[in-house]
């Protein structure tokens, strides 16, 4: 948190079938519908989540994310931060409080692997949803499906990785917590963080610009995994990959896709990071156990579907 | 719900499918690999196809992957398609991803190293 980014606050993402994609991002994974707007689109978080909303779903014809955001700490860092990334040589564009329901302003640039992120710094604070303020019991009894915890992160395949990693250490205060080089000394994917989470943001090497590899939620533990995993078996769910461990950030993971394509992961677990831990780097030769670190065999359909 | 025989001329491999099943769904449950599984869902074009022959309905699908255009040269995705006759498919070649490149030949260079 270096330069005042506190965390990934919000996701949007593109869907086919609104109905569908409801379903899924509720009765499946436990996400808490929280609002709608004119637009259509539909507002969700997760039980632990202070603010409004992590989520919001767009119905349109090509699935995919629209944008992420991150919440800062106050306005004077959205100000100062603004400032820092017109230095930087990007574009910003202003987006007026409200244009999301409950959500302040936000300041929304494209970096060099073509996705858009915001920064924003203030959210409606609706607090933990199903618990009291004060002495709050340990869960809400009536969570649905996987009861995802949080929005985690998300991971995105574009080009440009070096200009991306700039931006996000140099003016906005990530730091670099896992690398995966190749043979050449190219950085092929690099894990970014703004806090002690292995990874808030990541990205992989792609020539096609602003693609979506997934969005991320994380599950108390690898019993909430596997049962994850019953829930997608159950509903029939398009599964990924899992469950299983990654040699990355080595977090319990499952993968599987929303009705739409976009893939979805849940996790528990994985290591930590300090701002004076040196990078965790991994080799392009062992990009499989990197990935996946029982198979230890790199996944085509894992490395190239995307949305 | 009638079903219809599915044949990728592609491959040579045929499959039975049923009218309210994807072309995709029912390759899968019978074991064959002859059309690239992706989300299922649609989005990533994964599973494009040709139809060369016979009738079909359609669901969503993405337009960065199916436009316009494609679609009425027959491109369509597998995973979305639900016969309504025998059907005649053939496969769409898939671009090949650099990071799989890469990594491909990272390990190959390794592997060279280590004799």
């Amino acid at each position: 948190m270096k330069k005042g980014v506190m965390r990934p606050g919000h996701v949007q993402i593109r869907v086919l079938d609104m109905k569908e994609a409801v379903e899924h991002y509720t009765d499946l994974m436990g996400l808490i519908e929280t609002d709608r707007d004119v637009e259509g689109r539909v507002y969700l978080k997760a039980w632990t989540e202070v603010d409004k909303f992590s989520v919001v779903l767009r119905e349109t014809d090509q699935p995919g994310c629209d944008f992420m955001g991150f919440k800062v700490l106050n306005e004077d860092t959205l100000v100062s931060l603004t400032q820092d990334l017109k230095d930087f040589g990007l574009e910003v564009e202003e987006i007026p409080a409200e244009e999301l329901k409950g959500c302040g302003r936000r300041v929304r640039f494209t970096v060099a692997s073509g996705h858009a992120f915001e920064l924003y710094a203030d959210k409606e604070y609706t607090g933990k949803w199903g618990v009291t303020e004060v002495n709050p019991e340990a869960w809400p009894r009536d969570l649905g499906g996987m009861k995802a915890v949080r929005f985690d992160h998300s991971l995105f395949y574009g080009p440009n990785l070096p200009e991306v990693l700039d931006v996000f250490t140099n003016v906005l205060g990530f730091h670099l917590a896992e690398q995966v080089m190749d043979p050449d000394g190219n950085r092929i994917a690099q894990f970014l963080t703004a806090s002690m989470k292995e990874h808030d943001i990541a990205f992989i090497h792609s020539d096609k610009p602003g693609q979506l590899h997934h969005t991320s939620f994380y599950l108390e533990t690898w019993d909430d995994v596997l049962r994850a995993a019953d829930l997608i078996s159950m509903t029939d769910t398009s599964i990924d990959i899992g469950p299983t461990r990654h040699g990355l950030t080595h977090g319990k993971t499952i993968y599987f896709f929303d009705p739409s394509g976009n893939r979805c992961e849940v996790f528990s677990g994985g290591d930590y990071t300090y701002p004076d831990h040196k990078p965790v780097t991994w080799t392009a030769d062992e990009l499989g156990k990197a990935i996946f670190y029982h198979d230890r065999q790199l996944n085509e359909r894992f490395l190239t579907v995307l949305t | 719900m009638p079903a219809y025989q599915v044949f990728n001329r592609t491959t040579g491999d045929s499959f039975t499918c049923n009218g309210d099943q994807s072309v995709l769904k029912a390759m899968e449950a019978v074991g064959k690999k002859c059309v690239p599984v992706g989300c299922r869902g649609g989005g990533c074009g994964f599973c494009k196809i040709r139809v060369l022959e016979g009738d079909f309905e359609c669901g969503k699908m993405s337009k960065a992957h199916v436009p316009p255009e494609a679609l009425a040269q027959g491109e369509v995705l597998a995973c979305r398609i639900y016969p309504q006759a025998d059907l005649t498919i053939e496969c769409v070649p898939q671009p090949v991803d650099a990071v799989v490149e890469q990594a491909t030949r990272a390990k190959q260079t390794t592997t060279r190293a280590m004799r």
